[in-house]
């Protein structure tokens, strides 16, 4: 029985309302949090905006147009239901999307990333909540297959320059293709070195993550698992063979790490529900994120790693239980 | 840090607007309904007729079986009848209709203001006098006192912890009984610790109420065996387990009782009416209600009579606002919202409070974005957006296995989603079902 | 060549190995399973409703050919036709019982049982009742938030929008009882279809008494006996101030139809009476 029809019968003029308990509520909403999730992204759009300007503001933009409009049309002629785009989740992963592409990106294919984000990643499953992976990085690994070229050139981060025309590597290639000139630690964390929109700095992506414990939107438990993973990781390695290569820091800083592990795997669609799920999660996402930076054909793998996880979840969520009132030992 | 209980929990705006207004008496009515189940259990046998002559504190109904509790009269003057009433249980039951005439008490009943507190009971007495008295607990749960108090053969008691936390928003009857009854309160404490014998008890106290605390806490220094506990401000910090767990830190394991880690859990509001049974010979017949609300002009805590219809206690509240949208017998987590204002006042009905439209009515329900925010605040380590999902498509052995029974339905879930789903809605019907099969099991 | 003869030959022993293992698992957990249960399971109509009272069509035919009688088995889908068959592959023969079909015994339509009060909890007919008596001062009454739409497998039973009350569609209703199930006020009974479709049933459960049930409902059984007292087959019953009338015991004479002072008693797709009782007529389709 759909309650639209209901509250066509029933009005509520002059009635007391009758419900279950509890009569109040907190509040929040999934608005709530998406847009505080906006709001932690804003030190990294700032430093993308410093970083690339213009064209920052115009690709973050038109992926957003897209996200939105794309969910509207889809939900209103192709679902046939109330569109929700003023959730803000279609807005989130357009910002996302965008976050995760270079800044010279042709917007042409932006809008394909963007299709196949909210088409193929969301609303195929039924839209939010329904979906199994992250829909930005639905759009992302579409557009990595598709189109390796266009997605793996970055523009130089040359501040201040009236050009962009260079394009240069990635920390993450220098690494992997043992290329020269790789950039200081204070470059590659302050953001100044090439690579994605939204993976500049990670000082930036730090507020952010700071901002959403603050806010309670997030937990600790997904970034800081991912990251620590990651650290003692390479740090193993690092131990016995010291190189660039292998060094903890660097991989932590560097590439979609920072991006990935706040803002892209603390999805609530895609991540699981409990506190010890969610430890599982992050600590594969590191294990496969060095896996591939180290072994894999890719010189970057966060992306895919939680793409992995995100099948994963509902299997972890099944074999995962939130410790129960009753099970803590006694110790009164 | 202060101490509470460790697993979920909430801070709700607390909204304690009739904080410190004194408890007030308010007129007779002119007709009483008494129902004749005002307590969880069997409902009583009615021992009265049509035309009857009453006191207050005249037994109205005999208590039937094992968890039952006896009924007296809160008034004096004539049954009209018995017959079957609205109450806040949204059906109709059976009640005793009395129309007042004067306020003529029991002799038997010691109606003096003086403290009385030396007693030489045997445990038995103070039981049976609770019993007689159809004390139940006044926290809300309205489980008869004299039962709690008859632990099951085998077990031990070691402690009594005394609920003074009041955890659920706006209500304040327990914390204005509190300052104003202090010392009888004490001795209510006292014989209950007689009656389970137990070396010591420990009143629970949360920290909004500091002027309760520093009252309380001068009050024990004479008291040896009685310790207040201040508590950290955490819903639902009242229900039984989460308070053993934050006072004396052992958790009650599923499906088992407070007694199997050696507590017995007493409301404050309840020692203060097993004082006057077992002290005084006052049956239940009278309690404190806050009534309350965002738009009642004087929000304020009444001492009523039972069976005095809501009405009568909103109107000496202010009345009801225009604004109102929803009335709730009770706190805001766990009262019951009723449909009309006709209702009688119950040993159960710790609060009214009146809820304006714009918050009454729930937002629609979306679905569910699997944030775990439910999972994180449930105080009994459920994970409610399954047990949703389980009872919705009935998978019962599933719901089962996730412990679906011990959910203590405080609503914390509920409160928290963002997507305003009903998380508590289901999970109470399938906690039902379940324990219906668990139950036919058995048999 | 001897690689290829190595494969062949290494291939061969791995499936013959296999073929073996397969074998003899197959004949140690063997099920000898009694070949009617299949038979009466295809005779069956696979609609899985478990309105027989077993866990779906295979369970009912292994109860049945466990059991040797039919005395208790009956399954609604199928209906007679189906009983004979199975009773004729069993060797058994099929008690005789009538067609019968869901009927929802509350006509407290908007207009006839005004809502009193607002409900805002999940669209649910038991977490409703289990919350209170309802939005309308009637608590026997239909809830109206579709718990029987719900369970019925077969599209039978719809909320009508206008009188927010479920009706059932007699053509796909086959008496499964999954709807007198989930109704939480128990409105919903499986009756006799009787010939012709014609049946005569009180629609109301309202145990209130007279003026209490009137007042909040006007087609509400008042519980007054006049049908009671007309009856000439006593097939109708008062308890708990609510007429009933026993389906096996009607002979559709109609006499009780008229006398009622609420119009509380239903006569379905009956010819229209000669005097003018229009309003006392509400046949359906």
């Amino acid at each position: 029985m759909s309650s639209a029809l209901r509250s066509q019968q029933v009005s509520m003029e002059n009635k007391l309302v009758v419900s279950p308990s509890p009569h109040v509520h907190s509040g929040d909403s999934i608005s709530k949090n998406m847009y505080g999730v906006l709001i932690a992204l804003l030190p990294a759009f700032l430093v993308a905006l410093y970083v690339f300007r213009l064209d920052a503001l115009i690709i973050t933009f038109a992926s957003v147009v897209f996200c939105v409009i794309f969910e509207y049309v889809i939900a209103k002629f192709i679902m046939k239901k109330q569109p929700t785009v003023f959730d803000g989740s279609a807005i989130l992963t357009g910002v996302l999307l965008a976050f995760n592409v270079p800044s010279n990106l042709p917007i042409w294919i932006l809008a394909i990333g963007a299709l196949a984000a909210i088409g193929i990643g969301k609303m195929s499953f039924g839209g939010l909540g329904n979906n199994i992976f992250n829909p930005a990085l639905v759009g992302r690994v579409f557009l990595l297959i598709s189109f390796p070229a266009q997605m793996t050139t970055w523009p130089t981060p040359d501040v201040g320059a009236t050009t962009d025309a260079v394009t240069s590597a990635t920390v993450l290639s220098h690494l992997k293709f043992n290329t020269p000139g790789l950039p200081s630690l204070t470059n590659i964390l302050m953001g100044t070195e090439g690579g994605s929109l939204g993976e500049m700095s990670a000082v930036a992506l730090l507020l952010g993550l700071i901002y959403m414990l603050w806010k309670k939107i997030i937990t600790w438990h997904i970034p800081i698992s991912i990251m620590a993973t990651v650290v003692i990781f390479t740090g193993i390695f690092y131990l016995f063979t010291p190189i660039p290569q292998y060094n903890p820091l660097i991989h932590l800083a560097s590439g979609g790490l920072m991006l990935g592990a706040v803002f892209m795997a603390t999805d609530y669609v895609t991540s699981p529900l409990t506190k010890k799920g969610m430890l599982i999660y992050g600590f594969f996402i590191g294990v496969v994120t060095v896996a591939i930076r180290l072994w894999g054909a890719y010189p970057e793998g966060v992306s895919f790693a939680i793409l992995l996880m995100n099948g994963f979840t509902p299997l972890i969520n099944y074999y995962t239980t939130p410790k129960r009132f009753g099970e803590v030992k006694k110790n009164g | 840090m202060l101490k509470t209980f460790r697993i979920g929990g909430i801070h709700p705006k607390e909204n304690k607007f009739s904080a410190g207004k004194t408890i007030q008496p308010i007129a007779l009515p002119k007709q009483v309904m008494i129902p004749l189940s005002q307590h969880i259990g069997a409902p009583c046998q009615p021992i009265v007729k049509k035309g009857d002559k009453v006191k207050v504190g005249t037994r109205l109904g005999k208590s039937v079986g094992f968890v039952s509790a006896n009924i007296h009269s809160s008034v004096s003057g004539t049954v009209n009848k018995i017959d079957k009433v609205l109450d806040a249980s949204g059906y109709k039951r059976d009640a005793v209709i009395i129309d007042v005439e004067g306020d003529e008490w029991e002799n038997a009943i010691d109606r003096s203001e003086t403290v009385k507190k030396e007693f030489n009971f045997s445990s038995r007495e103070i039981i049976e006098k609770i019993a007689e008295a159809g004390i139940v607990g006044m926290g809300g749960a309205t489980f008869p006192t004299h039962v709690k108090l008859t632990p099951p053969p085998g077990t031990k008691a070691e402690v009594l912890i005394i609920n003074a936390v009041e955890c659920e928003p706006y209500l304040t009857s327990d914390h204005e009984l509190m300052m104003e009854k202090t010392e009888e309160i004490f001795v209510g404490v006292q014989l209950l610790m007689k009656a389970i014998n137990v070396p010591r008890a420990v009143i629970g106290i949360e920290n909004n109420k500091k002027d309760a605390i520093s009252k309380f806490t001068n009050v024990a220094t004479s008291y040896a065996n009685i310790t207040i506990q201040p508590l950290k401000v955490q819903y639902p910090q009242g229900g039984e387990k989460q308070l053993i767990d934050a006072v004396i830190r052992r958790q009650v394991p599923s499906g088992a009782l407070p007694i199997s880690v050696g507590a017995v859990v007493q409301n404050v509001g309840t020692a203060f009416a097993v004082y006057e049974a077992v002290q005084k010979n006052k049956p239940l017949v009278q309690r404190v209600v806050t009534v309350t609300g965002k738009d009642v002009k004087n929000p304020c805590n009444i001492l009523a009579r039972v069976g005095t219809p809501l009405s009568q206690l909103i109107e000496f509240a202010g009345g009801l606002p225009e604004t109102t949208g929803k009335i709730v017998s009770g706190g805001p987590m766990m009262g019951k919202a009723i449909a009309g204002i006709e209702v009688p006042v119950t040993k159960g009905t710790s609060g009214i409070l009146i809820i304006p439209t714009l918050e009454a009515k729930r937002k629609a329900m979306k679905d569910c974005i699997r944030c775990g925010k439910c999972v994180n605040v449930c105080p009994m380590g459920l994970n409610p957006t399954l047990l949703m999902n389980l009872t919705e498509y009935e998978v019962w052995d599933r719901a089962e296995k996730n412990a679906i029974t011990d959910c203590i339905e405080c609503g914390s879930c509920s409160y928290t989603c963002p997507a305003d789903r009903p998380l508590l809605d289901y999970i109470r019907l399938g906690k039902g079902k379940v324990m219906a099969i668990v139950r036919a099991r058995k048999n | 060549m001897s690689i290829l003869l190595t494969a062949v030959v290494t291939l061969g022993v791995i499936g013959a190995a296999s073929a073996a293992i397969l074998y003899l698992i197959g004949q140690k957990f063997k099920v000898v399973e009694d070949p009617r249960i299949e038979q009466v399971q295809e005779a069956l109509p696979a609609a899985n409703c478990g309105g027989c009272g077993y866990p779906g069509c295979g369970g009912f035919a292994a109860a049945l050919v466990k059991s040797d009688t039919m005395d208790g088995f009956y399954c609604p889908v199928g209906g007679q036709a189906t009983m004979d068959k199975v009773a004729e592959i069993l060797g058994r023969t099929a008690a005789v019982s009538a067609k019968k079909i869901a009927v929802v015994r509350c006509n407290g339509t908007c207009e006839h049982r005004p809502r009193v009060n607002y409900y805002d909890g999940a669209s649910n007919c038991a977490i409703a009742s289990s919350l209170y008596g309802g939005d309308t001062g009637c608590s026997f009454g239909c809830l109206g938030l579709g718990d029987c739409v719900e369970s019925c497998t077969f599209d039978a039973i719809h909320i009508n929008p206008e009188t927010m009350l479920p009706e059932v569609v007699e053509d796909k209703c086959t008496a499964c009882g999954a709807c007198v199930k989930a109704c939480p006020k128990d409105l919903i009974e499986l009756r006799k279809q009787g010939p012709k479709s014609r049946r005569i049933y009180v629609s109301c459960m309202n145990k209130d008494k007279g003026g209490v049930a009137r007042k909040s409902c006007d087609v509400a059984c008042i519980g007054c006996s006049k049908c009671f007292q007309v009856c000439p087959f006593e097939a109708i019953t008062m308890e708990n101030n609510l007429a009933y009338i026993d389906d096996d015991k009607c002979r559709l004479c109609r006499k009780c139809v008229p006398v009622c002072p609420t119009n509380s008693i239903w006569e379905l797709n009956f010819p229209p009476r000669k005097e003018v009782k229009e309003e006392a007529v509400k046949a359906e389709v």
